[in-house]
Formats: C-alpha cells, structure tokens, sequence
C-alpha cells in the first residue's frame, strides 16, 4: 500500500477502496519498519497526520474531489509548517517552532494532504550529501553506506523507501535534481518565480525554489499544479498564467526537438553514467524527438560563478541568526558582540561556517568588484548561454551528475570536490529555468540509479512533464524498487 | 584571505584549528574561482535576478497578521514584551 504513487493513493481513496487512515498508517508502518536503516526524516507528526487523514476520509465520505485529498506527502525541514518544528537541521534553529505555513504548505493543506512529517537536509541546504546534518546523516535506501545526495536527501530518500507518497524540496544548486538522480526517484526544479517562497528559509534568495520529488512525472504535475502559482507574500514569484500541468501528460512529443549539449559530455562523466544517459536520449529519439546538437560554452564557469553568489547572497541571508530574536542563543556572553559570535559559532555547523566566510569575503570591501560584480557578469552569460540554445531546441537534455552516489564520508573533506558534483545542475538556477531529473538506468554491481535531467525555457514545465511522462510511459526505471 | 578580518565581519568566533583548515581551504576555492578572469566581462550587464523584476508594488492597506502568536514569544530572552540582550556599551 506505500508503495503507491499518488495518482495510485487517489483512485484508491476515491473509489473507497482504501481509507486516508489506513493508507496513513501503512505508510508509518513503513517507516517504523525501515527508518533505522534509512534515517530520511527529522521529525515525524505521526498524531497530526493521523488527524488529518481522519479530516480527509470525512471530506472523501461527503463527496468531496481534491487533488491531494488524504495522501501522506512530506516536507524538506526548510519549509515552515505552524506549530511544527522547522530546524534546517542546524543546531542554530533547533527548537524552532514555526508561527505560520508556508505558502506552499497552506496549498498542500487546500488540496487535503496529509503531512507526514520534516525530512532530513544538509544544513542550510548547503550540501550534496545530507552529511552536514545536526541531526544526522541519511541513507541512500539503494546502498545503504552511500550518500543519499543533498541538500534534499532526506525528501528523496523518503519517496526512494516509500515512507511517503511525495515530497517537497528546494533546490539551489541542485538539491532537488542530484539526490532524486542518487535515489531513482523523479525531482522537478521549478523556473525561478513559479513556486512561491514566502515560508521556505532562505539560502540563497536569487536562487532558491522549492519544487516536488515523486515517484512519477504524473505525480509531479499533480503537485505543481497545488503549488504554483501568484503569492502576494513572495513578491519574487512571477505573476504568469499557471497552466494545468496533468494536461501536458497528454501531450505528443513526436517532432519536437531535443537539444544535446556538447559541453556536458566532454569532460569527468564516469563511463557507464554517460551510456545510460545516452541510452535516455536514444529513447526519446525513438519516441519521435529529434535531437539537434546545442552548444553552452560557459559550462566550465558555472560551479565558480555559482559558489560566489550563492555563497553572498546566503551570509548576509544568514546574518539574521544573532541569538536575539529566535533560535539558539549562547549562554556565554558579557557583552553583545561576543554574544553574537559565540552564538554564530556554536550555532552553525562547518559548511555553513565556510561558505559565510567565503560570501562575506567576496562581498567585502575591496573584492566586491573582482568577485561578486564579476560573477553576476558570468551569470549573465550562462544565463545568454541557455536562451540561445533555447531558441534552437524545445527542451535539453543532460546528465544530472558525473557519477551516481558516493560513499558516506569520501568527500566530506575537500570542499571543492563536493562542490564539483553540482557541475551540471547549477546553471539552471543561474539562468532560472525549469530543470528536471528522471531515473534513466541503473549502473554497477549495486545497481545504482542515474538521472537523465531534462531542462526547458521559462515557465515552460509543460514541455519538461509532457517529455519525462512519455519516457517513463516506454521504460520502467522508475519503477524499479530500491532494496531496502 | 585575511580570515581574522573576514571572520569579524561574519560575526564568527573561529577556533585556531577552523581558522587554519578554513584558510587553507578558502586558498583552494579562491584560486577556483578566479578562473572567471579567463573571460571578458567588460561590456557585459550583471544579472541579479532572472526574471528582471524591479520594485514590486502593492496596495497599502491592512491585511490580517500571518500569525496570531507574538512574535517575540519565540525570542531565547524577553521580558514585559521586549527583548533582551547583553550589555551594549
């Protein structure tokens, strides 16, 4: 019964096969059964859900249609839910109790889900392992002594072992797509503007957009359809028309164009990840796509460009954790500066201590201009980059990562390198495009996953879901179930 | 990187053993990054923000608070409805 996938839940609930209860507790059950192994959530509200899941059979039994009405779904523990605790596992927020729903979440409420619980993150989202957790660390349900990706491991871990329906996540540099790619499940990014962040703690505020992982496309346009959309709270989120996103699953892909990037598959992809790439492609290939080859010349720029704006906009985004107004203050002060930086010190963890200092450097006075300055200008060209490879193709198609998840701890000491990893979903972010990762193959004697990233133009992640759901109506990749 | 400077301006206290694994590390990211100066950046705009969104305006009216709770209830310290802080000066 976890295993379902939403639109699965639905027609089951729907047709009163099955009670929101019922699936309610199967999926805690699942959890209780494989969470130690696991360890995807911060925090579950096992008696909240099981309240809502009652309000939901109540709205079910009088008839009512909505499209989340009684599924368990869960949330990344950036996103506040009132009354819960909303931790960004960082020892810094870890007794915050959040005074009010984000907007995605009241949607999610609008549409009758049920919220099963917080999942596990790499602190601020800073992180491609879920290492950086002051929790602890997440599994990959696939191989159990591998990292699960990040920031969103804990969401995408959650929907790899069936301990919810969906997720939600956020992705900055990739946190959605690279841990859905590590854990064969289906991770949509947004355009920057489609998804409101008011609710959502901010990282890096240009950046930043929180979208679904799910263990199908269908699922994902269900979801993009409940929270997308005009917010009057987030000024930043883009007043455009929202299509209905389970139309495109009708949608005939036959005759568009699939742009192939070259840069992408020049340098460090590991041997077996390409061919399973290439494998997808050839797949859309036969399922009409002609593909066209595309050129983004500024590939090679992009992890640096994005290290020095994510790494700005994320210290003085984090400058309002002092100790005064909420979260952890330090017990070892006289006087207020020292309060604020033993509170700093003891509150945040080494990443995020890292990447503040190196925001706070290119900021400061005298390397603004060679820094900062300079990597806006970059972004501009990444951002030219994709309009003109746009103009030739309908969608691009990528690798999500070099190589699929690595082992706990085998990177956890070079920054740089970990850094690297992000080297082909950055860009998205950097020009705001919608970016999206599908299990393409498994590869290896763990048979581990690989994400075939499909990426569009502005707003267009009709396009993106029309393409993904034809793949996954031809291959059965992600339905594969992960071992644990 | 002068890392002492930058770490006050951070409001960070680092320990001797952040501050040497941190510097050596920041050597490493700087030297990354300054391949950016491979391009030529001269006559190019800098992007902010994609959507090329300028002020956002709205109507000046009353709307209902996005929380009935005070605020400053979640603060570590306050007291009779302010905060509280360590001696200033």
């Amino acid at each position: 019964m976890h295993r379902t996938t939403i639109t699965q839940a639905r027609e089951l609930l729907q047709s009163k096969k099955l009670t929101s209860v019922q699936l309610t507790e199967a999926v805690f059950a699942r959890i209780d059964a494989v969470e130690d192994k696991v360890k995807a959530y911060a925090h579950l509200m096992r008696d909240k859900a099981l309240e809502q899941a009652k309000a939901a059979d109540a709205r079910i039994a009088k008839g009512e249609e909505r499209p989340l009405l009684g599924v368990p779904i869960a949330l990344k523990d950036l996103i506040c839910a009132q009354g819960s605790r909303t931790t960004c596992a960082s020892k810094i927020l870890d007794q915050f109790v959040a005074p009010y729903n984000a907007t995605v979440v009241n949607r999610l409420n609008d549409a009758g889900a049920v919220i099963v619980g917080k999942t596990n993150m790499d602190e601020f989202a800073m992180g491609s392992s879920n290492e950086n957790s002051s929790h602890h660390a997440t599994m990959n349900p696939w191989a159990l002594d591998r990292v699960p990706g990040g920031s969103s491991g804990g969401s995408a871990a959650a929907v790899a072992a069936h301990e919810c329906m969906a997720a939600l996540g956020s992705d900055t540099g990739g946190s959605i797509r690279q841990p859905s790619a590590f854990c064969g499940v289906t991770g949509l990014k947004p355009t920057y503007g489609r998804v409101s962040r008011f609710g959502l703690v901010a990282f890096a505020s240009s950046l930043d957009q929180i979208g679904p992982i799910t263990k199908s496309v269908a699922d994902a346009a269900t979801l993009m359809n409940v929270i997308g959309g005009k917010d009057p709270q987030d000024s930043t989120s883009a007043d455009v028309p929202l299509p209905d996103f389970t139309q495109a699953l009708n949608q005939d892909i036959k005759g568009m164009k699939l742009g192939i990037p070259k840069e992408y598959f020049t340098s460090g992809m590991q041997p077996d990840v390409e061919k399973a790439v290439q494998e997808g492609i050839r797949t859309l290939e036969s399922l009409g796509m002609e593909t066209v080859e595309v050129t983004l010349p500024h590939l090679d720029y992009a992890v640096a460009t994005y290290y020095i704006i994510a790494c700005a906009e994320a210290s003085t985004n984090l400058s309002r954790y002092d100790g005064v107004k909420y979260g952890h203050r330090s017990s070892k002060s006289d006087n207020l500066i020292n309060m604020y930086e033993n509170t700093r010190s003891e509150g945040f963890g080494e990443e995020v201590k890292r990447r503040i200092i190196l925001g706070t450097f290119v900021l400061s006075s005298g390397y603004y201009d060679a820094y900062y300055l300079k990597g806006q200008q970059v972004r501009t060209l990444i951002k030219q980059d994709f309009e003109n490879a746009l103009e030739k193709c309908d969608v691009i198609a990528a690798p999500v990562t070099p190589y699929p998840a690595f082992k706990m701890g085998e990177k956890l000491d070079d920054p740089l390198q970990m850094y690297l990893a992000d080297i082909y979903t950055i860009s998205a972010n950097l020009a705001g495009i919608p970016a999206m990762s599908i299990p393409c193959g498994f590869v290896g004697e763990e048979n581990l996953p690989v994400g075939l990233q499909l990426m569009g133009k502005h707003f267009d992640e009709s396009n993106l879901i029309a393409v993904g759901h034809k793949f996954q109506q031809a291959t059965d990749f992600h339905t594969k179930q992960a071992p644990v | 990187m002068d890392i002492e400077h930058v770490a006050k301006l951070a409001r960070l206290k680092l320990t001797d053993d952040e501050k040497e694994r941190f510097s050596n590390q920041m050597g490493t990211i700087i030297e990354y990054i300054e391949k950016l100066n491979e391009l030529d950046t001269k006559n190019v705009e800098p992007t902010a923000h994609v959507l090329g969104l300028n002020n956002v305006f709205r109507e000046d009216g009353a709307t209902p608070p996005i929380t009935e709770k005070d605020p400053i209830e979640d603060s570590p310290a306050h007291s009779k409805g302010h905060y509280e802080v360590p001696k200033i000066i």
